[in-house]
């Protein structure tokens, strides 16, 4: 009998893959492309992966440094790919809860790129700090003030504080519909 | 550190709609194309038992 392959687990980090590549590409048509390269080169090198060891985590190295080295080479493409989220603004939101995520998206749109990523292996993914900076490559204690810059540019760019916060929501919506044209 | 720490309760907000635009993506049904994909990757491994080589060298 044969230990079970490594490559039938592949299937159940896709889902996780994709979220990873959208928050890094934040372009749906982007994110699939570097899933797609992620998942050959992690198929056709398999026999690198440690069984035993986070594969999650193996894998988000993959499709990190394709995504770095797609960047190099389409930088301005990726850039601009997605100006849309400004416009969707402007429409009355049909809940608060809507708005604020939209809120969200636009000022995550805004953080660079470590630290959109360190925020999500820590805050989203649930990684370590330990593990998130050997998947990135640095030092913890990057890793960590990454994670800290980004949480406060976040608070900063949404215009939450201690005070704001619980009734932000409501600030939001009423700053987004007294600027919506008069016609 | 220059920057200041956000408060917990901002941090909380924070994390929570991080957490939630992370998770709708996580969630979604996986498109088709992966499917196939992983079909195709499959039917080249069963075909070169040897499982060795990539089916796409990089550029």
């Amino acid at each position: 009998m044969k230990d079970a392959d490594p490559r039938d687990e592949l299937v159940s980090h896709l889902g996780a893959m994709r979220a990873f590549a959208m928050s890094l590409t934040r372009n749906s048509a982007t994110a699939d492309d570097l899933v797609q390269d992620t998942l050959v080169k992690a198929w056709t090198n398999i026999e690198k992966y440690e069984a035993g060891t986070n594969m999650r985590a193996w894998l988000f190295t993959i499709l990190r440094n394709t995504y770095y080295s797609m960047l190099r080479k389409r930088k301005r493409e990726v850039a601009d790919a997605d100006d849309t989220l400004a416009g969707m603004l402007a429409e009355k939101p049909a809940h608060d809860g809507r708005l604020q995520m939209r809120d969200f998206e636009e000022a995550f749109a805004q953080l660079n790129d470590e630290q959109r990523e360190a925020l999500v292996l820590v805050g989203a993914e649930g990684f370590a700090y330990e593990e998130a900076a050997e998947m990135t490559g640095v030092a913890v204690g990057t890793v960590k003030s990454r994670v800290n810059r980004a949480r406060a540019r976040l608070a900063e760019l949404m215009h939450l504080d201690e005070n704001e916060a619980i009734e932000m929501t409501d600030q939001v919506t009423q700053a987004i519909v007294n600027s919506a044209p008069a016609a | 550190m220059q920057q200041k720490k956000p408060a917990a309760s901002v941090q909380r907000q924070i994390d929570e709609n991080l957490k939630r635009v992370y998770d709708d993506v996580l969630n979604q049904d996986l498109p088709e194309r992966f499917s196939k994909l992983l079909n195709e990757l499959k039917e080249s491994q069963a075909n070169d038992t040897s499982s060795r080589g990539g089916p796409e060298a990089d550029e």
